[in-house]
């Protein structure tokens, strides 16, 4: 394949899966409107559009024409910055995400990802540990003390959960035996999900995701009735659209890699004429997806916030060491059978 | 295809840029992170020499600077904590007396 | 050719960023600087074919020595740095001392007879072979640095904390009981 072809791939591939993602954080917010209202026995979203189906769309109309408070006494650089990391480090994750198998269009044929990196998994990892930044400076270029106690805590909180996150994932790892993403999916066929394998890593990671992207029962940085709201305070229309875009973008990666990982990805019953052999693994993957957010959406409306000290306590002192055992105990069990 | 001395260079430049910083910087912090700066710049002479010499231990050995560097970190802001707490000033310049 | 484009690239942030870490005055400033300088590290690492030096660099370096820092700058709401008369002597004499040594270096460097050229991603750093590397041939470093790694958390945590929550450990808030009796005895107010 020229460099030409290949150019004109990657940038496609790029526009939809970009496209396809902003979609998704858009409508992931209609999903959490439905199911919290269902949840607490109302309504929700009925008037724009079919099902309320219209109302990101509004939303979206509405941060852009909301006015832009520019406050006097903020530390104006990282101010306007830190909106910005965030939702580029969280929307860059999706680039090393597998959506399916191999497909061939006419003369051409590519892996339905962006790319395909060795070390995918370590990607994703590390644009995590970067998302930080964007909450920590938010914070501090407040010049408010709410804002820099709901920076302090959540920049905390990510770094102490993003440890057990790591750890139990090398369970994973260690039956797959390689970090690309597309290789951890391919040693699940036949049914030899991860889940099944794994159930403790799966309930760590979990847990872990939940507390990584900051949201309910770990999400006291940015909860309305304790630091009035955390660390973004100070902003408002599309500064602040920008931060809960990249807190939903998050919640998919999230979503996208547990199924990656544990339960198969795009794997799936495959059948019929081959056009329809090349949609149904994506549409087994995007199944999967939301089957997690929605997961997510109910765990926020049914379970209480922790407590920040009881947060930072159970990370360190309950799922630290028990993703250790897990590896330990995955560890022996491999080498024992090899 | 790029000459080896060339990553040499860029090694070079950063340790300096750590050097100078070290000197001429007044905040404990900024001091530190010209250490971490002449730390990486290690790091990458540690890694150039690897591909030359096709040795994968220079990689390996890039870890244990960066454990070294971690741990180093830690201790490092806790004792500017300690320092901040009983002087109230980040200056080293006025941290010169045994008295407080 | 693109060998090229991609290290003056990443090496011309790299200069930059370790410059503006010298001559900026805020250190929130000169943190992000060098986490420019890191982030730019890890793509240098790339081009020399360690990718996984360069996934660990941003995770470890970038995305946790660093946060550190920001997180102490934050939390001790340092300022702008003030100019003192040590200050400026270093400057009059480190700076022309330090580029004269650089030129030196570089001149040498850059004239040799033979300059042996590395290829775009030279030595391909796969994961297992490090790991190999790393668990038989280094096992000894590895396990020593575990447990430096722990010795300086239990020193960052000891240091860090107020003297009295070493003093007196234990001191909580009175369960029930307690409160019973102190209200009882009328010691629960002064």
């Amino acid at each position: 394949m020229s460099i030409t072809t290949f150019i004109i791939i990657s940038i496609i591939k790029s526009v939809v899966v970009l496209g396809v993602l902003l979609t998704a954080v858009a409508y992931s917010v209609w999903l959490e409107r439905k199911v919290s209202a269902h949840i607490q026995n109302r309504w929700g979203p009925t008037r724009v559009g079919p099902f309320g189906l219209l109302q990101p769309v509004a939303d979206g109309v509405k941060f852009i024409l909301k006015e832009d408070l520019t406050q006097p006494h903020v530390y104006k650089p990282l101010y306007i910055a830190a909106p910005i990391i965030s939702l580029v480090f969280a929307i860059t994750s999706i680039s090393v995400i597998p959506f399916g198998n191999w497909v061939d269009i006419g003369p051409w044929g590519t892996y339905l990802q962006v790319t395909d990196v060795n070390i995918g998994l370590l990607v994703v990892l590390g644009i995590t540990s970067m998302g930080v930044y964007g909450v920590a400076l938010a914070g501090w270029s407040s010049n408010n003390k709410y804002s820099l106690l709901g920076g302090l805590r959540a920049s905390a909180q990510m770094v102490s959960y993003e440890v057990s996150l790591g750890l139990s994932l090398v369970g994973v790892l260690i039956i797959a035996g390689s970090l690309s993403l597309r290789d951890i999916v391919d040693a699940q066929r036949h049914m030899h999900w991860n889940i099944f394998l794994q159930p403790v890593a799966f309930f760590i990671y979990l847990i872990s995701a939940y507390a990584e992207t900051n949201r309910t029962p770990f999400d006291l940085p940015e909860a309305e009735s304790e630091l009035v709201a955390g660390y973004h305070t100070e902003y408002s229309a599309m500064k602040f659209a920008m931060f809960f875009m990249a807190e939903y973008a998050n919640m998919v990666t999230v979503a996208c890699l547990a199924t990656l990982l544990f339960f198969g990805g795009w794997l799936g019953p495959v059948l019929g004429p081959p056009i329809l052999q090349m949609i149904l693994p994506v549409l087994w993957f995007c199944l999967k997806v939301f089957l997690f957010m929605f997961l997510y959406v109910w765990v926020r409306w049914t379970l209480p916030r922790f407590r920040y000290d009881q947060l930072m306590a159970f990370g360190w002192k309950v799922l630290l060491p028990l993703a250790v055992a897990n590896v330990v105990v995955t560890a022996l069990i491999v080498a024992w059978r090899a | 295809m790029i000459p080896l001395s060339y990553y040499l260079l860029l090694s070079g430049i950063l340790f300096a840029c750590g050097v100078l910083g070290f000197l001429i910087k007044r905040n404990i912090i900024t001091i530190f992170m010209s250490i971490e700066l002449m730390l990486n710049g290690v790091n990458l002479s540690f890694v150039a020499f690897a591909a030359q010499w096709h040795a994968l231990s220079g990689q390996v050995f890039v870890f244990f600077v960066m454990v070294v560097a971690a741990a180093e970190a830690a201790v490092g802001l806790a004792i500017i904590i300690a320092v901040y707490r009983t002087r109230e000033t980040l200056n080293v310049d006025r941290v010169n007396l045994l008295k407080l | 050719m693109l060998h090229l484009i991609l290290f003056l690239f990443f090496g011309t942030i790299c200069v930059a960023g370790a410059i503006n870490l010298l001559a900026q005055s805020h250190p929130i400033n000169s943190a992000l600087s060098l986490i420019a300088v890191m982030a730019s590290l890890a793509g240098e690492y790339l081009l020399l074919g360690a990718e996984f030096v360069a996934a660990v660099q941003v995770i470890v370096y970038a995305g946790a020595i660093m946060v550190l820092f920001v997180i102490t700058i934050m939390l001790l709401n340092a300022g702008k740095e003030e100019r003192t008369q040590g200050s400026r002597v270093a400057i009059l004499i480190g700076v022309p001392g330090v580029l004269i040594g650089g030129v030196l270096v570089a001149w040498t460097l850059l004239h040799r007879p033979d300059m042996q050229t590395v290829p775009i991603g030279a030595l391909k750093g796969d994961p297992s072979d490090i790991a190999r590397l790393l668990f038989h041939d280094f096992l000894l470093p590895f396990e020593v640095t575990s447990v430096l790694i722990l010795i300086a958390i239990m020193g960052a945590v000891v240091l860090a904390s107020r003297p009295e929550a070493i003093a007196r450990p234990h001191r909580s808030t009175p369960g029930p009981q307690e409160t019973r009796e102190l209200v009882a005895t009328g010691k629960d107010h002064r």
